[in-house]
């Protein structure tokens, strides 16, 4: 379990907040202007999920809230009292990669990763939903998370490959 | 410990390079664990939020921070007022400086979006608030920010070592001489690289050294900076950037927050980490000049070059020096009898230009690969047939010979592979249903640069092999192709072998940037991989306890770490082994690579042909590329699967420098607009089709001996001209103001044939 306070300084209103991170118990003490997105890594130390825009424009910040891809940086931390987080680090069972984890590595998905905690916790989303039957139908549903280095051809290919496999 | 210094003679022994391996840092990329600059685990940090000027020209008249030093939180506020005095920065770039202005030195206003105050906070919630209640008063003052009314206007020599003004036989000559000319005007907008890791710097002092973790692209230029800035020794500052979340140029100099984020630190005594807002990105970091380019062939009927004119005009910041040399290939990638280059450059009240990816060659292959379509059809002949035709074995610029150039062999493959026979020339001649398709071609072209470089090999009496340089991975794959190269020359695993970079600490290294770090690191890797494996192969044939004791070392090889004798494989004795048996706790090496006079000699650069469709659905003005293809000549590929990807990503950059990118400032404020990621269009998954690359592979053992020249930026080249002139097949109009967006496809012509 992990608790943070930040005692150094009185925070205007905190509130305590328990939320399950990743399949634990996690509780803070946290201000109503903190972002779910700030939260973690700021002061749950789960650095995996990016900050690449801040305003719902890039997808680097997306999580799995009850299974439900979300940009985190939009969601108010305190709102997701007793939800369940999913994050890149909570992916991987063990030592073993998540099969979509696992195909990122083989099809290159990624150049830099800054990009890749967030399209691999949408691709998760995105074959759950059931929008992975065809190249065109994953480009749509994965339209949401920019790969800047270009990546796109492999994430579709990575993607597919798991759908095809699945 | 030893020092080989590599000479380009010999072809490297290759079995790991070139095989489309994993990257190495890809599980690290997978589960989140690899941190970049804003992840680094620093404890009791400090957060600072900066404060960018509202106002174009002027001055700052007021400042209240009443406001802001209330809100529960807030440890310091910085202005002009009470930050620290900095030297001012020497301009020379001999030090990364991308800026003459030091920040928060004077109240004086140079741009809009110009950092004027930084806001520290316990809390990242405590600093942005403080930072939006910060009230500045500006006296605002004149300022020039468009290139028209521009009234201080350069005219460079030289730009990196390329000549600016260039002139060649007698151009009016020749294009009094010609039976066909072409004259057109192109225009490229500002871009902005936008990496998907906004710039961040995590900066702490430790009795008198700063220790910055920095998304940087250049980590022993980085610290040149910081000590200048604060006046201390090099050796006093460590800048680390194992990870880089894409850079693209923008940080390859050094930028004003680092100095912000160190004097922070300086100023409270704690770690301070600054991370740039997205919006803050467009302003403090570079961008993209814009350019404006005037090309004029002068051809024969056949379509051969008599003349080229291409005039650029381009702006550039008062602040600073970079501008867009857009030039720079149009002495060298065709056969050009005639010549004349020039470049003007206006001075604006505008942040920074700075490099981003393929600086100069990407407007430039635009401009002069648009061109070379006009003249193709101003000759009634097919574009790719005119490519064919100005083909040159020499450099015009240089007059050198092209160390390797399989330009011809590109076009061929490409035309195979996309079928460019089944094209028909005239626009609109294509459709499949209610779309119209349209087929372009052009030229890619990129230098091949080394600069010296050092990498340190170490195996321990563990077994475990080391490779260390202070060069860069932004995406890039060099984790992985050092590891292929050190796996070669060792006879070893490269999943083995630990890469570790981004760290000032390491063995020189060049800026990640002119797509020169594989042939700057790669050599020195290699040398030093090679000096180990002959002190340990040395060791195993002299000791007296080895196996392979009394054998000659050509006796001897290693396969997956373990030397054998030749003829008795039962003879064996592990890298580890060897170690303990040398008596040391580790064997070291350094490797050293420079280039030498082989410069002189030859002109290095790699080539590709971009072959790209476009649909176009005119009831919905919908334009889309739905394929694309690049072949690449660039020397020998390190690994097949880093350098595909490589490559789409250049093609993806030219497909948002084609139909998306564009930077917009408001000319009345001087101010962008576009600053976010929903008003500045980036390709998205759905805007990029299928893309194919090849690779027409000849190793350039002149280059080097591993044979590669660099892939970063080749791959940006070209797409956007072949995109281009595929709109035109498609479509009849002629669009020469990028981006083509759809009410440029709504006008003039356009209509007019819709109509009939
Ligand atoms: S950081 Fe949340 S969408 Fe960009
Ligand atoms: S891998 Fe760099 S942004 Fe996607």
């Amino acid at each position: 379990m992990r608790t943070t306070e930040r005692p150094a300084v009185p925070p205007r209103s905190s509130a305590p907040l328990t939320l399950r991170l990743n399949g634990r118990d996690a509780t803070f003490v946290v201000e109503p202007n903190v972002t779910l997105l700030d939260l973690l890594r700021e002061r749950a130390g789960l650095t995996g999920t990016k900050k690449g825009c801040d305003r719902g424009q890039c997808g680097a910040c997306t999580v799995l809230v009850n299974g439900r891809r979300t940009l985190s940086c939009l969601a108010l931390a305190l709102v997701h009292a007793g939800d369940e987080i999913t994050t890149i680090e909570g992916l991987a069972n063990g030592g073993e990669l998540h099969a979509v984890q696992a195909a990122f590595v083989e099809h290159d998905a990624f150049q830099c990763g800054f990009c890749t905690s967030g399209q691999i916790l949408s691709a998760v989303a995105v074959i759950a939903e059931g929008r992975a039957h065809s190249d065109a139908e994953i480009s749509e549903a994965m339209s949401g998370n920019l790969c800047r280095c270009g990546a796109y051809p492999n994430i579709v290919a990575a993607i597919a490959a798991v759908q095809g496999a699945g | 410990m030893s020092t080989t210094i590599e000479r380009p003679a010999t072809a490297a022994p290759v079995t790991h390079v070139g095989r489309p391996l994993d990257r190495i840092d890809g599980h690290a990329k997978v589960t989140g664990a690899a941190r970049y600059a804003a992840d680094a685990p620093v404890g009791d940090v400090l957060y600072a939020v900066i404060v960018q000027s509202t106002v174009a020209g002027g001055r700052i008249a007021e400042i209240d921070e009443t406001a802001t030093r209330a809100v529960s939180g807030v440890v310091e506020v910085l202005t002009y007022r009470n930050a620290p005095k900095i030297p001012a920065f020497p301009f020379d770039f001999t030090v990364p400086f991308a800026e003459q202005l030091a920040p928060l030195q004077s109240d004086e206003i140079h741009y809009d979006g110009q950092h004027v105050a930084l806001v520290i906070a316990e809390t990242f919630e405590a600093a942005r608030e403080g930072a939006v209640l910060l009230r500045i008063t500006y006296a605002p003052g004149p300022f020039q920010a468009t290139l028209e009314g521009a009234h201080e206007t350069e005219l460079p020599d030289n730009f990196f070592g390329n000549a600016m003004q260039v002139r060649r036989a007698d151009p009016e000559a020749a294009f009094a001489a010609s039976e066909i000319t072409v004259d057109a005007t192109y225009s490229t907008p500002v871009e902005n690289h936008n990496p998907l890791e906004p710039s961040a710097t995590v900066a702490q002092w430790r009795d008198g050294e700063l220790i910055v973790h920095d998304a940087s692209q250049w980590v022993l230029g980085s610290r040149a900076a910081y000590a200048k800035a604060f006046s201390v020794d090099e050796t006093q500052v460590r800048v680390l950037a194992p990870y880089i979340g894409g850079g693209f140029g923008c940080k390859g100099f050094f930028w004003a927050h680092q100095t912000l984020a160190a004097m922070a630190a300086k100023v409270t005594g704690r770690a301070v980490k600054l991370v740039l807002s997205r919006e803050q990105m467009f302003t403090s970091v570079g961008h993209r000049s814009s350019t404006r380019q005037r090309l004029r062939l002068g051809a024969s009927r056949d379509g051969t070059l008599r003349a080229v004119l291409h005039d650029v005009q381009g702006e550039s910041a008062r602040v600073g020096a970079f501008f867009e040399p857009a030039g720079v290939v149009t002495p060298m990638l065709f056969a050009v009898p005639a010549l004349s280059v020039s470049h003007r450059v206006a001075k604006l009240d505008i942040p920074s230009t700075t490099a981003m990816r393929a600086p100069g060659e990407t407007p430039g292959t635009y401009a002069l690969g648009c061109a070379m379509d006009e003249l193709a059809y101003a000759c009634g002949l097919d574009p790719l047939e005119v490519l064919r035709r100005n083909e040159t074995e020499t450099d015009g610029e240089s007059g050198l010979p092209f160390s390797s150039r399989n330009l011809l062999a590109c076009y061929e493959r490409g035309a195979e592979a996309f079928d460019w026979s089944a094209r028909t020339h005239a626009p609109r001649s294509m459709r499949d249903g209610g779309e119209l398709i349209g087929w372009g071609v052009a030229a890619a072209t990129y230098p091949a640069m080394r600069s010296r470089g050092e990498a340190r090999v170490t195996i321990d009496a563990a077994g475990t092999i080391d490779v260390a340089s202070a060069t860069h991975d932004l995406g890039t794959g060099m984790y992985t192709i050092l590891a292929q190269i050190a796996a070669d020359a060792l006879g070893a695993d490269p999943r083995a072998i630990r890469v570790r970079i981004g760290d000032s600490a390491f063995p020189l290294a060049p800026v990640a940037g002119g797509s020169m770090s594989s042939a700057s690191i790669g050599p020195a890797v290699h040398a030093a991989a090679e000096r180990i494996r002959r002190e340990v192969i040395s060791i195993a044939t002299s000791a007296g306890a080895s196996p392979l004791h009394g054998l000659r070392a050509d006796e001897v090889h290693v396969v997956d770490g373990i030397l054998r004798a030749k003829d008795d494989p039962a003879r064996a004795i592990a890298y580890a082994d060897v170690v303990r048996l040398g008596g040391s706790g580790a064997l070291e090496a350094l490797g050293v690579a420079e280039p030498g006079k082989e410069q002189e000699e030859y002109s290095f650069h790699s080539f590709g042909a971009q072959f790209v469709e476009v649909r176009y659905d005119e009831e919905l003005a919908r334009l889309r590329v739905s394929r694309a293809l690049g072949v690449f000549d660039c020397g020998r590929v390190l690994n097949a699967k880093t350098a595909r990807s490589q490559m789409i990503g250049g093609i993806v950059w030219g497909i948002g420098m084609a139909l998306l990118e564009e930077t917009v400032r408001d000319d009345r404020y001087g101010a962008v607009v576009t600053n976010n990621l929903a008003d500045y269009h980036v390709p998205v998954n759905a805007d990029v089709p299928a893309i194919d690359v090849l690779f027409v592979e000849e190793p350039d053992l002149k280059f080097t001996a591993l044979g590669a020249r660099g892939m970063g930026e080749i791959g940006i080249t070209g797409v956007a001209a072949a995109i281009a002139n595929a709109v035109y097949h498609a479509t009849g109009v002629r669009v020469r103001d990028l981006p083509i967006v759809p009410e440029k496809l709504l006008g003039g012509a356009a209509q007019a044939a819709w109509r009939k």
